[in-house]
């Protein structure tokens, strides 16, 4: 098996195949530990690891804030606002206070795509990426590996569809990244206002049908839709936007029966996905929650090994 | 006692001259070139083995000064410019309060001339504050010493008043330089839109967003039979609607910065934020599209947009971070490594495109070219030195550059202006 | 480096044999559970369940620990080990469990065993059963159940091969000088 090299998680771009077959493999180890009475190892016993989010979250935050605790690091939340990093203090300088602390790992999420580089290049400390502007959220698309490979027992060949606002989701550039990576095919799908300009360099196929895609998907990743987005002109109405692109058990009797929906959370209700398709049987919502502890802890217990050698 | 630059090899826009030449200045004008004239007590340069351009001009710089001096002042900006081998730059209006009245433009003439390294001419803005409402007092402003009025930093994006501003500056005479770039369609680009900012999830700035007012600018100058010049061009599209539009005999003309015939839109792949710059870096194509205006004239000159920012401006992350990066002391060296090395131009059209056509464009009669009676604005260079950009190395207040780490050749050796040397090599 | 065989096939059989025996006269299979610890210790687990069952008739409760995660080398050690699973499908509280291990050495891996059963539950007791015992310890830790004891210098290495793990015929041999 592979070894880790990374000090940093700050991407799936920047991971081999080997690295996220190894990381979903550890988080199969790290799911069982969840299921104990006992949940708790010492894995990461005397380590400080310190959650730093410019943007509000509640679910990666807790998710990231329960693996370290299961694996007996010290945790501090940090919810910073962005504007104390404008005039005078700049997003190293917050960094670098928190690091002179001794921290040893910062799980950090920013509004701006590549803000977790800066913090790489510039701390000693290993940072993880819980999501930047755009661009990534590394560890909610290795639990959407994790979660396909869980029901299908392989990636490669999967047909996967992910589905919404393309544009402005980091999570499905980074499911983008792992799934092409792990052999998967992708199609993405949403209404042509949010789909990027150039998207298929990075190996996707583009659909504006619902039906097609779900008549052709083994997976459907359906993404949240900020509500922004109305007044931001990308969209006529959510009204609109749930008639051609939500998913409502109509439109998913069309497709197999083997075919599971998730989403990263939080859902619209009504808008991504009907309320019955939601909590149907096909919908593995929960089971990606529960992975996402898993694979959280895997990630913590790799990224604070010793690189230096 | 004048200043006598012995063994001179003299590039003008029109020619090389192929024998050495002393160069006498006195009273702040070129009075003889000759093959050999005496010392006579005269200060003396030896350009032996460089060659010596007629002073560089530069139209498109921010200062800062008035009102962000923690970037830039006129005086560390005097200083970059003379380091970079520039003797006239022209600042653009939109500082602190706006260079839209005469006061503000004696103001930064009196400083400069304090300064006293290089000419330094205010550009005016075009609309009041730059807010796109009400047009300037031009006709104070031209008689308080602009060239030349611009709202920089943005678009005219009212058309009407455009069209308006076009037509009283031509009374004047005045020159009109236009920021192509309509923000509803930039809508908080932070980059150029296309697979890098897809790929890195950053907003992007699309190519229509500039190109849409280069062909509406063209429209009004043919409409009006006035000129117009177009900043910092970065698009291949661009380029081909100056290049059709001058065919047709439209009075437009062209700039475009080191850094677009330089660096592409993937070298922000390292979040680097000396690579935002408005017209952020573009594809590959459009890089050797400017590339090949600027050696077939479509593009007439080369300008910096030299834009300084402080470290703490610019380490907040791409989306926060302001566009812009500093280019005086670079240009030379980026025109010389980018585009006469590999023989894009010779280093007459750099002369042409660095000197003689932005003065020209905003009515320098006296400079632009080494001659009897002209100033006596030079630079001397070696085209062929090599030296590595560090951050050590600049003048400027700020060292938002991207080409930090990069080995350029060609170097300027001396800066002569007014007859007077304001950049020496230290050693 | 040279190596000198001190186990075959027929020694290491013959060692397993006697230890399913000893397991049986310390108590019987009542409650009795047998845990390997990976990689192995799961073999060794697996050959006294099956001598047991040829000897009782009965199937004894078996299972695998990981103990990557409760080493005390763990911040030590780079990059970090791999993780795999433990599979302990049984409830371990008032059991009778026997631990296994191949070679028994500082103490430090049964420690960290010592500590991730604790975890699954409270056994009624926890004996240890090793196939090589070759001294040195660095913990008070003594095994109940020996295959083999092999003085060593502590520069040595003992390496023990068996077929379900490493592919190739039973045997157990120590490289490098005394």
């Amino acid at each position: 098996m592979t070894q880790w090299k990374h000090q940093h998680l700050l991407g799936l771009q920047d991971l081999t195949a080997e690295d996220i077959e190894l990381v979903l493999d550890t988080a199969q180890s790290f799911k069982e530990v969840s299921s104990r009475d006992i949940k708790k190892v010492p894995a990461l016993r005397g380590k400080t690891v310190v959650m730093l989010f410019f943007e509000p979250s509640t679910r990666t935050r807790v998710s990231f804030e329960l693996a370290a605790k299961r694996l007996s690091a010290d945790t501090l939340n940090i919810a910073a606002s962005v504007s104390s990093t404008t005039k005078g203090e700049t997003l190293l300088d917050t960094a670098r206070n928190i690091e002179a602390m001794n921290v040893d790992l910062m799980v950090v999420r920013h509004g701006t795509s590549g803000a977790p580089f800066i913090l790489a290049q510039g701390l000693k400390c290993s940072v993880v990426n819980a999501g930047d502007g755009c661009r990534e959220h590394p560890t909610q698309a290795l639990l959407d590996l994790f979660t396909l490979k869980e029901k299908f027992g392989r990636i490669k060949g999967l047909r996967v569809g992910i589905v919404g606002d393309i544009l402005h989701s980091r999570v499905a550039r980074s499911n983008i990244w792992g799934l092409t990576k792990l052999g998967a095919k992708v199609t993405v799908c949403g209404p042509a206002t949010l789909m990027p300009r150039g998207i298929e360099a990075m190996g996707v196929e583009v659909c504006y049908d619902i039906r097609k895609l779900i008549k052709n998907s083994d997976a459907l990743i359906t993404l949240r839709l900020q509500k922004e987005r109305q007044q931001d002109k990308f969209l006529p109405s959510l009204r609109e936007y749930g008639r051609l692109f939500g998913i409502n058990r109509e439109k998913l009797a069309e497709g197999s029966d083997e075919l599971i929906v998730m989403h990263p959370g939080p859902t619209n209700r009504g808008v991504e996905l009907s309320a019955e398709v939601a909590d149907g049987k096909q919908s593995v919502i929960l089971d990606q929650v529960t992975n996402g502890v898993a694979v959280r802890m895997a990630v913590l217990y790799l990224v604070l090994g010793k690189h230096d050698m | 006692m004048g200043l006598l630059i012995k063994n001179a090899m003299i590039v003008n826009a029109d020619k090389i001259w192929d024998t050495r030449q002393d160069i006498l200045c006195e009273a702040g004008k070129i009075v003889k070139i000759a093959a050999s004239i005496a010392p006579d007590g005269h200060q003396i340069i030896d350009a032996k083995g460089k060659k010596v351009l007629p002073g560089l001009i530069d139209i498109h710089v921010h200062l800062r000064q008035p009102g962000c001096e923690d970037k830039e002042t006129i005086e560390t900006g005097s200083k970059a410019a003379a380091k970079g081998g520039f003797t006239t730059i022209m600042c653009m209006p939109n500082t602190t309060p706006v260079i839209d009245n005469a006061m503000v433009v004696e103001f930064i003439r009196r400083e400069a001339q304090r300064v006293g390294l290089v000419n330094v001419y205010p550009i005016g803005a075009i609309t009041k504050a730059q807010n796109d409402q009400e047009l300037t007092d031009m006709a104070e402003l031209k008689s308080a010493g602009c060239l030349a009025l611009s709202d920089d930093g943005k678009a005219v994006l009212n058309s009407r008043l455009f069209r308006l501003a076009m037509e009283y500056a031509k009374m004047l005479d005045l020159l009109l330089i236009e920021h192509c770039q309509d923000p509803c369609l930039s809508a908080g680009g932070v980059m150029n839109e296309g697979e890098v900012s897809t790929l890195l999830g950053l907003k992007g700035d699309p190519a229509i967003a500039e190109t849409v007012i280069v062909a509406r600018d063209i429209e009004i100058a043919l409409y009006l039979n006035a000129r117009v010049h177009l900043a910092h061009m970065s698009l291949k599209r661009s380029v081909d609607l100056i290049r059709a539009a001058k065919a047709q005999g439209i009075q437009v003309t062209a700039e475009a910065c080191p850094h677009h015939f330089t660096l592409t839109d993937a070298d922000v792949k390292s979040f680097d934020t000396s690579m935002k710059v408005n017209p952020p870096l573009r594809a590959k194509e459009d890089v050797e599209a400017i590339q090949q205006g600027i050696a077939d004239g479509t593009i007439d000159c080369i300008v910096t947009d030299h834009a300084p920012h402080t470290k703490e401006d610019k380490e907040v992350g791409f989306d926060a971070a302001p566009f812009g990066l500093t280019g005086l002391e670079t240009s030379l060296g980026l025109t010389i490594t980018q585009l006469v090395k590999p023989g894009v131009i010779t280093l007459s059209q750099m002369a042409e495109r660095m000197s003689a056509a932005p003065a020209r464009i905003v009515g320098l009669g006296g400079k632009g070219r080494i001659q009897e009676g002209k100033d006596a604005d030079l630079t001397i260079i070696d085209p062929d030195k090599k030296w590595t950009v560090t951050k050590e190395g600049f003048v400027s207040k700020s060292v938002n550059s991207p080409f930090i780490g990069r080995t350029l050749s060609g170097r300027v050796e001396y800066t002569v202006c007014g007859g007077k040397i304001v950049y020496a090599p230290v050693a | 480096m040279p190596s000198v065989q001190i186990m075959d096939q027929d020694a290491i059989r013959r060692a397993v044999l006697r230890m399913a025996h000893e397991i049986l006269e310390k108590g019987g299979v009542k409650d009795l559970a047998l845990i390997g610890i990976r990689t192995r210790g799961v073999v060794l687990a697996e050959r006294l369940r099956t001598a047991i069952k040829g000897i009782e008739g009965k199937d004894v409760p078996g299972g695998t620990l990981d103990i990557t995660l409760y080493r005390d080398d763990l911040t030590l050690v780079g990059p970090k080990p791999v993780v795999r699973e433990t599979l302990i499908d049984f409830d371990i509280t008032d059991k009778r469990i026997v631990l296994a291990d191949d070679v028994f050495f500082t103490g430090r891996t049964i420690r960290a065993a010592l500590d991730a059963l604790v975890d699954f539950g409270r056994p009624a007791l926890i004996q240890l059963a090793v196939l090589i015992d070759r001294g040195h310890r660095e913990l008070p830790i003594r095994a109940d159940f020996v295959g083999k004891n092999i003085p060593t210098a502590k520069s040595q290495n003992v390496r023990v091969f068996l077929g379900e793990s490493d592919g190739q015929s039973d045997h157990v041999d120590v490289q490098g000088a005394v």
